[in-house]
C-alpha cells in the first residue's frame, strides 16, 4: 500500500460521497423530483475512485451513461452535479446536459456519454493532446462490458496501441449490458483482447479498492513513461437497475439485497484500513456523517435552485455563428 | 498573386496555419503515406495529394497517418480538439461518414451545448464529395445536408481555389467544429489565390454574378455551372444574380432573400439528393419569408432521388448540368 493517510481519507470520502449521492438520487427520482433518464453507479465505487486517485489535474477521463461516480472521483463539484441532474440553471452544465451528459472539462472530466462506446475515441484524442503538447498527462476511458463490444472501443484499442498513446481503458464489467449478461455477450476475455491489441491487460476485483488502485498505478506509470496504453478489467456489480425505473426482472430474486451485503466496497475498505491500523473507525464514521450532510445540502440546493428558462434555449450552441 | 489549383490552395492554407500555430495537426488515412512501409515517405500526401509535403516540413508528430479506423481517429481528433489541439482530420470520402458519424454529430456537435457552453472543439474534418469521376454509389455522394441538419456543426463548401484557401484558413482558426467539403472533380481547377494567408468569414454568401431578372443559388461545384448559365443569358439580354452561399451552416439566407426581393424569380441548384437537401431547405425558407416577392414558382435543379450510378451515361444523366440549369431558368423566366 503506497497511499498516504490523506489519500486514504480522501478515497474513502469520495467513495462514500458516490454511494450517498446515488442512493439519494434514487430516492429523489422515485419521489418524482428528477426528470429524465438516470443510471446509478452505487456498488461500483472502488473502480472510479481506485483509478482516479492515481490521476492529476492535467489528466483526462471520459465516462459512460453511468457517469456520476466518475465525475465525483475526478473532482467535480457535488452541489453543481446535483443541480445539473435536477435541470437547474446553475447546474454544472447549465441544465442542458443532465445526468447522461454531466461534464467538467476544467476538471479533466470529458463527460458522461449517452452513446455506449462514445468515450474511447475521445480519450485517444485527449491522450494525443498530452503526447503532442508534452503535458505529461494521461487519459482514461471508462467503458462498460456492453461498451466493450462496440467498434469504437475496439478501434480505440488499436489506435492507442499503434500511436502508443498514454491511454488507459477501464472496462467496468457489472455483469449486465442493460439486461443482457456479459457472460453471454462478450466473446473471449477482456484481458486477452488487450493482449491481442499489444497492450497489457489485467483483471481486478472491483470490491477491492486497493487492487483497482494498484492496477491503475501501474497503468498510469506506464502511460506517463511513454510506454503506451493498458487495459484494466474490473469485475463489479451495480446495486440498482440499468436505469432508474428498471424492474430488474432479469436478475435473481434477492440479488441486489445480497450484493449490498456481500459486495460492498466501502465496508471492504473500512475493514482493511482499520484492521491494518491505517485509519480509525471513528474517522470513517465522521466522514460518513459529514458526507451525509453535504448530500442533504446538495439536494436542498438543487430543489431550490432557479430553473433554466426559455432564454437559455438558444445559447451555447456555437462559439460564434 | 499567382494561379494555384484548388488542391494547392487547401494545402497552402493548412501549411500556413501549421506554421502559425503549433497546436494545428493533421491526421487521416495516408495523409503522408507509407507509414511503416519500406518505400517512400510522404508517398501519397492523402489519396489525391492534398496534404502532400506537410509531413516533410512538420514531421510525423504533426502529420499523423492513421489505421483505416475512422471512428477512432475522427473521434480522437474531436477529443484532441476538446483538450487543446486544433486538428485537421481527413475523412477521405464523405461517403464513409457512416462509420464515424456518432463521433461527429453526437459528440463534437453537441459538446458545447450539453456542457453548458464550457466546451470548445476547434476541429476541422476535411472530406471529399461529389459525382463525376465514375466512382459509383459509395464514393460520389454530397451528404452535406446531413451535417447541415445537425446543430453545433458548421458546414463549408468552397466553390473555387480562392474560396478554398480563405475558407480553410477560417475553418482552422474557427473555434467550432467545421466540416469542410472538397469537390474531388475540382482539385486541378486553377484560379487566382493570394500567397498570404486570408480568411473568408462563414455565413456570408458570395455574389458571383449580378442581375435583376432571376436569382440562381448554387452550391460547391455547381457555382461554376450557374456562372456559365448566367454568362450565356447575359449574351441574350437577360441578367441573372448567382449566389454562392459558401457555407450551408451558417446559411446567409438574408442575401438570398434580398436578391429574390429584387428579381422575384429563384432557381436553386444543388448536387445533393433532392429530399431534405439544400435546394429544398432554401426553397422552403424563401417561401416562408418572401412568398409575396415571388413572381413565379421556385425551381430546383438536383439529381433524381437515386444513388449515384456508375455507368458514364447514367452518371452524366444524374448530375445537374448547365443545360438543365438553363432549362429551369428559362421556365422560371417564362412563368
Amino acid at each position: 500500500m503506497q497511499l498516504s493517510r490523506e489519500q486514504l481519507l480522501k478515497s474513502y470520502w469520495q467513495m462514500r460521497t458516490i454511494r450517498e449521492f446515488e442512493d439519494r438520487v434514487h430516492d429523489e427520482f422515485a419521489a418524482g423530483k428528477i426528470p429524465g433518464f438516470v443510471h446509478l453507479y452505487a456498488g461500483e465505487e472502488a473502480s472510479a475512485v481506485g483509478v482516479c486517485t492515481e490521476l492529476e489535474d492535467r489528466d483526462y477521463i471520459a465516462s459512460t451513461h453511468r457517469g456520476h461516480g466518475h465525475c465525483i472521483a475526478k473532482g467535480c463539484d457535488v452541489g453543481a452535479m446535483m443541480k445539473e441532474i435536477y435541470g437547474a440553471r446553475d447546474g454544472l452544465c447549465g441544465g442542458k446536459g443532465g445526468s447522461m451528459h454531466i461534464a467538467d472539462l476544467s476538471k479533466g472530466m470529458m463527460g458522461a456519454n449517452g452513446i455506449v462506446g462514445g468515450g474511447p475515441p475521445l480519450v485517444c484524442g485527449a491522450a494525443l493532446t498530452a503526447k503532442t503538447l508534452k503535458t505529461g498527462g494521461v487519459a482514461v476511458a471508462f467503458v462498460g462490458d456492453g461498451g466493450s463490444n462496440q467498434g469504437t472501443t475496439l478501434e480505440s484499442f488499436n489506435l492507442a496501441s499503434v500511436w502508443k498513446l498514454p491511454a488507459i481503458f477501464v472496462v467496468e464489467d457489472n455483469g449486465y449490458a442493460e439486461t443482457t449478461a456479459s457472460g453471454w455477450s462478450v466473446g473471449g476475455s477482456q484481458v486477452e483482447r488487450a493482449k491481442a491489441f499489444g497492450m497489457p491487460g489485467v483483471q481486478v476485483d472491483g470490491l477491492d479498492f486497493f487492487a483497482v488502485n494498484a492496477a491503475a498505478r501501474e497503468a498510469v506509470e506506464r502511460a506517463r513513461n511513454g510506454d503506451g496504453p493498458s487495459l484494466i478489467h474490473v469485475k463489479l456489480h451495480r446495486y440498482y437497475g440499468h436505469f432508474e425505473g428498471d424492474a430488474q426482472s432479469y436478475r435473481d430474486d434477492g440479488e441486489t439485497a445480497r450484493l449490498r451485503k456481500e459486495f460492498d466496497a466501502l465496508a471492504f475498505f473500512r475493514q482493511r484500513v482499520t484492521e491494518a491500523g491505517l485509519l480509525e473507525a471513528a474517522e470513517l464514521d465522521e466522514i460518513d456523517r459529514q458526507v451525509a450532510g453535504i448530500i442533504d445540502e446538495a439536494v436542498a440546493g438543487a430543489e431550490g435552485a432557479p430553473r433554466a428558462t426559455e432564454a437559455d434555449l438558444l445559447t451555447d450552441v456555437y462559439v460564434s455563428y | 498573386m499567382a494561379d494555384k489549383t484548388y488542391r494547392e490552395a487547401i494545402n497552402e492554407a493548412i501549411r500556413q496555419e501549421m506554421r502559425r500555430d503549433h497546436r494545428v495537426i493533421v491526421m487521416g488515412e495516408d495523409n503522408a503515406g507509407g507509414m511503416g512501409a519500406p518505400g517512400e515517405d510522404d508517398a501519397w500526401g492523402g489519396v489525391l495529394g492534398v496534404t502532400k509535403g506537410l509531413m516533410p516540413e512538420f514531421g510525423r508528430e504533426r502529420v499523423l497517418d492513421t489505421p483505416i479506423s475512422e471512428s477512432a481517429f475522427v473521434g480522437a481528433a474531436i477529443g484532441a480538439a476538446a483538450t487543446g489541439l486544433r486538428p485537421v482530420a481527413e475523412l477521405m470520402f464523405v461517403d464513409f461518414l457512416g462509420v464515424c458519424f456518432d463521433q461527429i454529430y453526437n459528440q463534437a456537435g453537441k459538446f458545447r451545448y450539453m456542457f453548458g457552453g464550457k466546451a470548445v472543439t476547434p476541429v476541422v474534418i476535411r472530406t471529399m464529395y461529389g459525382a463525376g469521376l465514375r466512382a459509383a454509389s459509395q464514393h460520389s455522394q454530397c451528404l452535406y445536408p446531413i451535417f447541415t441538419h445537425v446543430p453545433g456543426l458548421k458546414v463549408v463548401i468552397p466553390s473555387s481555389p480562392y474560396e478554398a484557401k480563405g475558407l480553410m484558413t477560417q475553418a482552422i482558426r474557427d473555434d467550432d467544429p467545421v466540416i469542410f467539403f472538397e469537390n474531388k472533380a475540382q482539385y486541378d481547377e486553377s484560379g487566382h489565390v493570394p500567397d498570404d494567408a486570408y480568411t473568408i468569414p462563414f455565413g456570408e454568401a458570395n455574389i458571383t454574378r449580378e442581375g435583376d431578372d432571376v436569382t440562381i443559388v448554387a452550391i460547391g461545384r455547381m457555382v461554376n455551372l450557374a456562372n456559365q448559365v448566367a454568362d450565356e443569358l447575359a449574351k441574350q439580354g437577360k441578367k441573372a444574380t448567382v449566389i454562392d452561399p459558401r457555407t450551408t451552416s451558417p446559411l446567409d439566407i438574408d442575401t438570398i432573400l434580398e436578391s429574390v426581393e429584387e428579381t422575384g424569380r429563384l432557381v436553386v441548384v444543388d448536387e445533393a439528393s433532392p429530399r431534405c437537401g439544400m435546394a429544398a431547405d432554401i426553397s422552403a425558407q424563401v417561401c416562408e419569408q418572401a412568398f409575396k416577392d415571388l413572381k413565379a414558382p421556385i425551381k430546383t435543379v438536383t439529381p433524381p432521388h437515386t444513388p449515384v450510378p456508375f455507368a458514364p451515361e447514367l452518371e452524366d444523366a444524374y448530375i445537374p448540368s448547365a443545360p438543365k440549369i438553363r432549362a429551369a431558368v428559362d421556365e422560371v423566366l417564362a412563368a
